[in-house]
Order: structure tokens, then C-alpha cells, then sequence
């Protein structure tokens, strides 16, 4: 595969984190645990961003901004109490841990010591850091992406380019001992382009963007996905209505793995198996999908956009195998679901910032490569569709019924990819179009994106390689 | 609540030489209380405070406007924005269109502030209505196995902004709500539906109105069935309609006709809708949850006619779209939050009702499908060319009547087409959180794809 082995950057043994004192955040789970929860945690976040936004080749306002605060969570048996505060004193932490813990009603817990062994500390890999990049140099990548785009073609009519960079610091302690910090630095590009001819308005869309310094943008990558986006958009122009119906589909690598995001993903994160609200509860050992299909979720893949040192529980990020050729082999799990269940965190505790509480999220979650090429897939596919870009989706875990959107699509017409396609919907069952799986190419590659569940929005990583499912419903409108 | 604007006037005090400043002051407090298996699942309870702040550098070539927010009023946090604001300043693209609102003389409507009532009801009653709504639904119907969250929340902000230019508002906003998703099952098939009671205090709320609307969707969509392609009338529940209110909403946006990214740009006078069609943007309709005082940079709301019998009058404007448009602001300035800064949007729409109601208009279509949700918009609804494709799920209409459930299709066309296509718009005009009111909408030359 085309990207980095896991590494890990652990600097263990420092006894302190400089985001907050050791002593004040045994003091303050002392406090949570006061009226008898079963366990209470700390987490201490610092985040700080800067964005820039480029459009019609004006750059418009660049922005900076910074949050600070703590979230303080209380469990007692099957009861979560949950408080934040930007107030990182120790009043103000004490105030929070004791809101917190008021859903311990049973008293008689009386102040428990809790004392945190050292600090398990994780550092970005990032070269170039947000602290180092000059306000110019972002307007100046701005500026050439806009100039890419431009020169694509003379019905390019609006460009629009978008540079963001965050640091989120944060500490994460709980009265189990877990003692660890993170650094994670994102940086993301993006750009949209407008294409307008007789047939109306098109729109064209690359982003580049990953868990690692301003080093991702390079001039070679920001004049690619500049030019892609509006090719993207001219080609569109010529694009007929999508066809209505079911039809074989051939996914191209990278943005497909969003189809496994929606079609299981989300079915396999443990709140949902608990709860038996899921299609994928009690299938564990069972073939839930063609035997092409080995699903991983991995929070370890460095610099990958879902890429976390440890998640937002304190817990090691690692590979998670969730389907292997075809069979359920096991879900994604946060501290508290794990727990219920007498089992470890996989890793998959993650929350949007300290004002949320965590709940089980994917990471980078990703289709293994297959033994086909991606010419004689589509050289062996005689009429269907061939999506080149998805857009984002969405499932109903309970039915396992999800819609995705293509954003760039062809037909593919006697083995050879021909018409542009107009955007549209595709919409499927899960556990039905995984069976459907009938191949996979060798030319695995990662998207990012943004993964929404209860209102909070993380970053998210999904990949594979070009495969093709044999029918899929086309929300088209030719007949 | 005037604290606020005291500390965002109080800021004002620190510009340096020429400069202007705009600041966002605002603070809210969140209470979610979920229940689970009839006891508390979790129970978070939350403020925050932040602000957001604006320096305009003029100059003869134009102006430039940097900005900086932070999470907390802590006096050095916001001197630490205030300087970030004023460097990010330097770096922006000078335009004569760039501008703070300045006072329009537009004096605020009297709709009535929505004044905090959250605390007529103590926790321990709030944390007593999500667990009667849990159990209403279980107990609502034998063939409801679970409950996946029965959630009750609250919240109340207050926010002010002030400029060196001579703005001083400040606003409030308050209100409850009940939300729960329940699951259905015939052995086979499991289905699902969200119920949903909104309030302006927690007093309004009825758990009944909630757990009855979860469980009648969730069972009755039991054995849904994929039909055939087909083109047909689709008929859009109040909901489903208020969402197809806001795509159309943004495409009304002046910011996104200024930046060549509405297909509604240049064809003010044009006939883009069915003569049955008027849209308003009214934020001083008291009847909307989003009603309010003031816009985002802190000018009058006001009623904003943008569709008038099928014929497109005008759109929703901030200052700088306005300016760019030749015009000025129509109070419609939205922001998001402290770390957004304002841009044109709609904030109350509202489809002028028509005469029918609901039975009257499956009546009368005869022959259809009938919408109950509508699954994923942001992937396959484009605002700027209009294309039109997104998942559905509800019930066919044979002889006037709602018959079988049907799952797993799509319903296509474009907006431009679907806005023609009007044939019916209810009386039944239901007030939702959100940009948009829904009701009963009918529409011709839909193309669903099934099996």
C-alpha cells in the first residue's frame, strides 16, 4: 500500500503535561468521585486554528481562533454525568467535577486518592507546524491553486480555495490510571470550482488534507487537485442525467471507502451493538459479506487523516480487523461499551472537542486490496456506471438502508469508460451491496473526510482500491 | 444580558488609529438528559461563553477585514484575539465592497424576545420527562423492541454585538426540546422513527405528541417494500418539505448569487416557480423558532418577500453581498457562532399555505408516493446546479389514500424543475427548528428509482 506503517512517537516518563498540572487533575478526580461514581475522567484540550479562504481571487478574511477548557465525566453503574468548563483553574475544575458527579445520587463514596503514574505522552509528526507557517505563504498557495484552476479552461467561472490548520493538545487521565497526552496537528486544502456553459452551473471539488504540517501542500499536489477540481467541473458541463435503476458499479480508488463508512461502518461501532439497534448485533463469526472483503479500522496509519496518537479516552490507537474475507470478526469500541462488555477499548473513544462527551467512532477505516486490475474490471464490465469521486453518505444503521453521492461519474459503455453523468445519489442496503463485492484492484488509496454522528463532526480516513459491485440502485433521472 | 453588550462596547475602546472593530459577544447554557432502559443514560450539563472579533483596515483601494475568536472571556484570551485579528487583517485582499454594518434606521420588530424559561421545570422533572418519553413509546405498541435514545434538552444564549461603527444589539434565544428514535419490529423486518416535541420552555413539551409520532412512523413503515422505477407525483410530509425549503432557502441567498453560485442569479422578474409558489423569509414572525431582533451583525430583522406567485423577487442580503449587488442589507446577516463570520443566509422561511389540507391533497394526487424522510441531502442535492437526488423512505398513495411502505429508493429531478412541478401546498403549515416551516407539498415529475 502506498502509505506509511504505523510508528509510534510515545515519549513516555515526563511527569507532567504544560496543558495542566498533575496534582490539579488528581485533586479534580478526587472531586468527581466524591459522591461514589464508579469511575470519573479528566480530559484537557487546547485548540488552536487558523483558516484562510480565497475567493473569485480575492483572499478573503483570514481567521484565527482558540478553545480551551475541560470535560469531566462521571460514571455510575449504567449513568454517565458529564460538565465542562473553559475555567482551567482549579476552582473552576471543581465546580465542573462536582456538577459532573451529581447524577451520583447513592452517596457514600467518600474522596478516594487517585494518583497518576507517568505520562504517556504523543508528539505530531508534523514538519512544517501551523506556528511556522507565514500568514503570506498561505495566501501565496491560494493564490497559484487559483491560478491552476483558472488556466484549466476558459469556462472555469468561480474558484474558491480554503487552507485551515489546527493543533489540538490535549490530556486525558481517569481514576483507572489512564495518564496521556496528545499533539495532533491537521492541515487541510480545498478547493471548488464552478464551471458555467449553456447547460448551467457544474461544480468541481479536491480536497488534500492529513494529520501532518503544511508539508502535504506542496506546489505539485495544490496545482493537481487546483486542475482536478476544475476539469472536474468543465467535464460536468457535458455530463447527461445519471440512469434510474440498478446497474453494476465500478468504484475507483480512494473515495469509495466511503460506501463501506455508511454501508457497515457505522453498523459496527459498539454503541449501536448494544443497543441491538444495529443489523451487524449478533453476527460476529458470521460471512456478512463476499469473501473479497477484509475491512480494517486503524487510528495508528500515521499521518493519514484519521490518524490519532492515542483517542480522546487515553487509549492506544491500533488495527482493528473488522470483516476478514467476508466474516464478522469483531466491532469498534469506546471505553464505556467495552467496559459493559468485560473487554479492552479498541481504540475507538473519540469526541469532537472537550465540550462533547466520547462515544465509539471509526478512524481510518479502509477496504485490503484485492488481486485485479483496475483497467480489467471496467475492461470486463460491459454497461454500468463508473464513479470517480463520491461525495459524503448516510445510513440508517437500524435498516442498514445508506445513500452515498457520486460527485464525479461516467457510464461505462461495452468495457470503456464514455458520457459524463450528472451528480446523483446511489442508494443500497449494507448487508445486501457488501455480498455484492465482485472485485478489487490493487490500487488501494485514502480520502479524507468528516464523519457526523450526534451532532459532533471528527476527522475521518477512509480508503480502498478500485472494486466493483455488481448492482447498485442509480438515483438517476433517465429512464 | 446587558453585560455583554457592556463588555462588547467596552472593547470598542481599544481601537488603534484608523482601524474599525466589530465584536461578538455571546454565552449559552446546554442541558441534554438521555434515558435509557428507564433510567438516566447521561446527563450533561454545559456553558460556554466566547467571542469574535472583526478589524477593518480602509483604505483607497478598499477595505480589509481579518478576524480571531476564542472559547472563553478570560481578559488575556480576548486581548490574545484582539491582536490576532488585527495581524490577520494585513493579509486579506483589499475591496471596496468590504464593510461593517452601519446603522439603517430599521428599528427592531416587537417580536417577543424568547425569554428564558428553562428553569420552570427542576432537573429532576426534566430528567422525569425524558424517562415518561422513553417508556410512552415502549409501551405505545407491542411491536416496539427498543428505544434507541429518548432524549430531553434545553438550551438558552444570549448574544451581543457592537461596532466602532455604531451597532449595539443584543438578542436571546431559548427553547426545549424532546427527541427520541424508536425501533420497530414484525419478526422480520425492523424499521425506525424519530419523534420530536419542540418548545419555547420546557412547559410546552408533551412526551405524547413525541412518542406517538415515533412509534406511527417506525410501524407503519413494517414490510416496506422496494418498488419499481417509475415518474410520479411525490407528496412531502411537513418535515420533509421544510427541508426541501431550506436547499431552495440557500439558493435565495444573495452571497450565493453575488458569488455566481445560484442558479436563481439573474433572473429576478423571472417566472421560476408554479403561480401557487410565495416564499418570505421572516425572522419577525413570532411563530418561527429562529424569530429574532437582530441579524448577525446586528441590524433589524425584517420580512423579506423572495418568491412572490412563481415569480422571483429578490433575494436575502448582508452588507458586503449588498454592497456587491448594488443594494443594501435586507437584516440578513447569519453567523456561525463566534468562530463564523456573517454571510448572507434565509433564518425563517416559510411557504405561503395554500387552501387544502392534508387528506385533500393525497386526494387529489390519486396516484403517488408520500415522503417521510428524506436521506442524504448533503451528498446528493447540489444548490448550485440544481441537480436533485436523495433517499427516501415512506408510503405509496393508490386511490387517494396512503397504502403499502416503500424503502431504499430515490426520488430525482432538479430544483428548478421541482419549484415548476408545484401542483399542491397545504394548510397544515407545522413550526420547526430550523431555517424553514413545512407542510403538505405536492409535486409532479418526480423520477423514482427502485428496483
Amino acid at each position: 500500500m502506498g502509505w506509511c506503517r504505523p510508528t509510534r512517537n510515545v515519549y513516555a516518563g515526563s511527569m507532567s503535561s504544560d496543558l495542566i498540572e498533575r496534582s490539579v487533575i488528581e485533586g479534580t478526580l478526587a472531586v468527581a468521585m466524591a459522591r461514589g461514581g464508579d469511575f470519573a475522567e479528566v480530559f484537557v484540550e487546547d485548540r488552536r486554528t487558523s483558516s484562510a479562504m480565497l475567493d473569485q481571487g480575492r483572499v478573503e478574511e483570514l481567521s484565527s481562533g482558540r478553545d480551551r477548557g475541560a470535560g469531566i465525566r462521571v460514571v455510575v453503574g449504567d449513568t454517565t454525568g458529564f460538565a465542562h468548563t473553559a475555567d482551567l483553574s482549579e476552582a473552576g475544575l471543581r465546580v465542573a467535577a462536582e456538577a459532573a458527579s451529581a447524577v451520583a445520587r447513592r452517596g457514600g463514596g467518600g474522596v478516594r486518592e487517585i494518583a497518576l503514574g507517568s505520562l504517556s505522552s504523543h508528539r505530531s509528526v508534523a514538519q512544517i507546524r501551523p506556528d511556522d507557517v507565514e500568514r503570506a505563504t498561505m495566501v501565496d498557495t491560494m493564490l497559484r491553486a487559483d491560478d491552476s484552476a483558472r488556466s484549466a479552461g476558459s469556462s472555469i467561472s468561480q474558484v474558491n480555495v480554503g487552507i485551515g490548520m489546527s493543533t489540538r493538545r490535549f490530556v486525558v487521565a481517569n481514576s483507572e490510571g489512564v495518564y496521556g497526552a496528545d499533539e495532533q496537528i491537521r492541515t487541510r486544502f480545498n478547493v471548488q470550482c464552478v464551471a458555467s456553459g449553456d447547460t448551467g452551473m457544474q461544480t468541481g471539488y479536491r480536497p488534500i488534507a492529513g494529520t501532518r504540517g503544511f508539508e502535504i501542500l506542496s506546489d505539485d499536489a495544490v496545482n493537481d487537485a487546483a486542475r482536478g477540481a476544475a476539469q472536474q467541473a468543465i467535464t460536468k458541463l457535458q455530463a447527461r442525467p445519471a440512469p434510474s435503476g440498478d446497474l453494476p458499479v465500478v468504484l475507483a480508488g480512494g473515495s469509495g471507502g466511503i460506501l463501506f463508512h455508511e454501508a457497515c461502518g457505522h453498523g459496527l461501532e459498539a454503541d449501536a451493538i448494544v443497543k441491538q439497534s444495529s443489523v451487524y448485533a449478533g453476527q460476529v463469526g458470521h460471512m456478512v459479506a463476499s469473501p473479497l472483503v477484509t475491512l480494517v479500522d486503524d487510528g495508528s496509519v500515521v499521518g493519514e487523516w484519521g490518524h490519532l496518537g492515542i483517542d480522546d479516552e487515553g487509549h492506544a490507537t491500533q488495527r482493528n480487523v473488522l470483516i476478514e474475507n467476508g466474516v464478522l470478526t469483531d466491532y469498534m469500541w469506546d471505553y464505556l461499551r467495552a467496559r459493559g462488555q468485560g473487554r479492552a477499548s479498541s481504540g475507538n473513544g473519540r469526541r469532537q472537542t472537550y465540550q462533547h462527551l466520547p462515544m465509539v467512532r471509526m478512524t481510518n477505516t479502509f477496504l485490503l486490496e484485492g488481486p485485479d486490475t483496475a483497467e480489467d474490471i471496467i475492461a470486463q464490465t460491459p454497461y454500468g456506471v463508473y464513479v470517480a469521486q463520491l461525495g459524503g453518505g448516510q445510513v440508517n444503521t437500524t435498516t442498514g438502508d445508506f445513500v452515498f453521492g457520486m460527485t464525479a461519474a461516467f457510464l461505462i459503455e461495452d468495457g470503456k469508460i464514455t458520457s459524463p453523468l450528472r451528480d446523483c445519489n446511489l442508494i443500497g442496503n449494507g448487508p445486501q451491496i457488501l455480498k455484492r463485492v465482485d472485485a478489487v484492484a490493487n490500487d488501494f488509496s485514502m480520502t479524507p473526510g468528516t464523519c457526523g454522528k450526534d451532532g459532533q463532526q471528527v476527522p475521518v480516513g477512509t480508503g480502498q482500491a478500485t472494486m466493483r459491485l455488481s448492482s447498485v440502485t442509480i438515483g438517476g433521472t433517465a429512464a | 444580558m446587558s453585560e455583554l453588550l457592556d463588555l462588547a462596547t467596552s472593547l470598542l475602546e481599544r481601537k488603534e488609529g484608523s482601524e474599525e472593530i466589530e465584536v461578538f459577544v455571546s454565552q449559552g447554557v446546554d442541558l441534554e438528559i438521555r434515558s435509557y432502559q428507564g433510567e438516566v443514560e447521561s446527563l450533561s450539563n454545559a456553558a460556554s461563553a466566547g467571542i469574535g472579533i472583526r478589524i477593518l483596515l480602509d483604505s483607497p483601494h478598499g477595505a480589509r477585514i481579518g478576524s480571531a475568536w476564542t472559547g472563553s472571556l478570560d481578559p488575556d484570551a480576548v486581548s490574545e484575539a484582539l491582536a490576532q485579528a488585527r495581524s490577520n487583517a494585513h493579509f486579506a485582499s483589499a475591496d471596496e465592497f468590504v464593510t461593517f454594518a452601519r446603522p439603517d434606521g430599521v428599528m427592531p420588530s416587537a417580536v417577543a424576545e424568547h425569554a428564558n424559561n428553562n428553569d420552570e421545570l427542576t432537573v429532576d422533572q426534566k430528567v422525569a420527562l425524558a424517562i415518561d418519553l422513553e417508556r410512552a413509546v415502549r409501551g405505545a405498541d407491542p411491536r416496539i423492541r427498543q428505544v434507541d435514545s429518548a432524549t430531553y434538552s434545553d438550551y438558552s444564549s444570549a448574544a451581543a454585538i457592537a461596532s466602532t461603527f455604531g451597532i449595539a444589539a443584543q438578542y436571546q434565544h431559548a427553547g426545549a426540546y424532546l427527541s427520541v428514535e424508536a425501533i420497530a419490529t414484525d419478526g422480520s423486518d425492523d424499521q425506525t422513527g424519530w419523534g420530536l416535541s419542540v418548545g419555547r420552555s420546557p412547559r410546552e413539551l408533551n412526551s405524547e405528541v413525541a412518542a406517538r409520532d415515533a412509534v406511527r412512523r417506525a410501524t407503519r413503515m413494517l414490510g416496506a417494500v422496494k418498488p419499481s422505477s417509475m415518474k410520479t407525483v411525490a407528496v412531502f410530509d411537513p418535515r420533509t418539505a421544510a427541508s426541501l425549503l431550506s436547499i431552495i432557502g440557500s439558493a435565495l441567498s444573495g452571497e450565493a448569487v453575488v458569488r455566481g453560485r445560484s442558479f436563481f442569479a439573474e433572473r429576478i422578474g423571472e417566472v421560476v416557480a408554479h403561480s401557487s409558489v410565495s416564499v418570505v423569509d421572516d425572522p419577525t414572525d413570532a411563530r418561527h423558532y429562529n424569530a429574532t431582533r437582530f441579524d448577525g451583525e446586528g441590524l433589524a430583522c425584517r420580512r423579506n418577500e423572495l418568491i412572490v406567485d412563481g415569480v422571483l423577487h429578490g433575494f436575502v442580503y448582508d452588507t458586503v453581498s449588498a454592497r456587491r449587488a448594488g443594494t443594501t442589507s435586507t437584516g440578513s446577516a447569519v453567523r456561525g457562532g463566534i468562530a463564523g463570520s456573517p454571510s448572507a443566509g434565509c433564518r425563517a422561511l416559510q411557504l405561503v399555505p395554500g387552501q387544502m389540507n392534508h387528506e385533500e391533497i393525497l386526494a387529489a394526487v390519486g396516484e403517488g408516493v408520500f415522503i417521510e424522510s428524506l436521506q442524504g441531502i448533503h451528498s446528493g442535492v447540489n444548490p448550485i446546479s440544481g441537480d436533485f437526488s436523495v433517499g427516501v423512505t415512506g408510503l405509496m398513495i393508490r386511490n387517494g389514500q396512503l397504502a403499502e411502505p416503500i424503502r431504499e429508493v430515490t426520488i430525482a429531478s432538479t430544483l428548478q424543475r421541482m419549484l415548476l412541478d408545484v401542483m399542491f401546498i397545504g394548510n397544515d403549515v407545522e413550526w420547526l427548528p430550523g431555517s424553514a416551516a413545512g407542510q403538505t407539498l405536492a409535486m409532479s415529475g418526480i423520477s423514482l428509482s427502485g428496483a
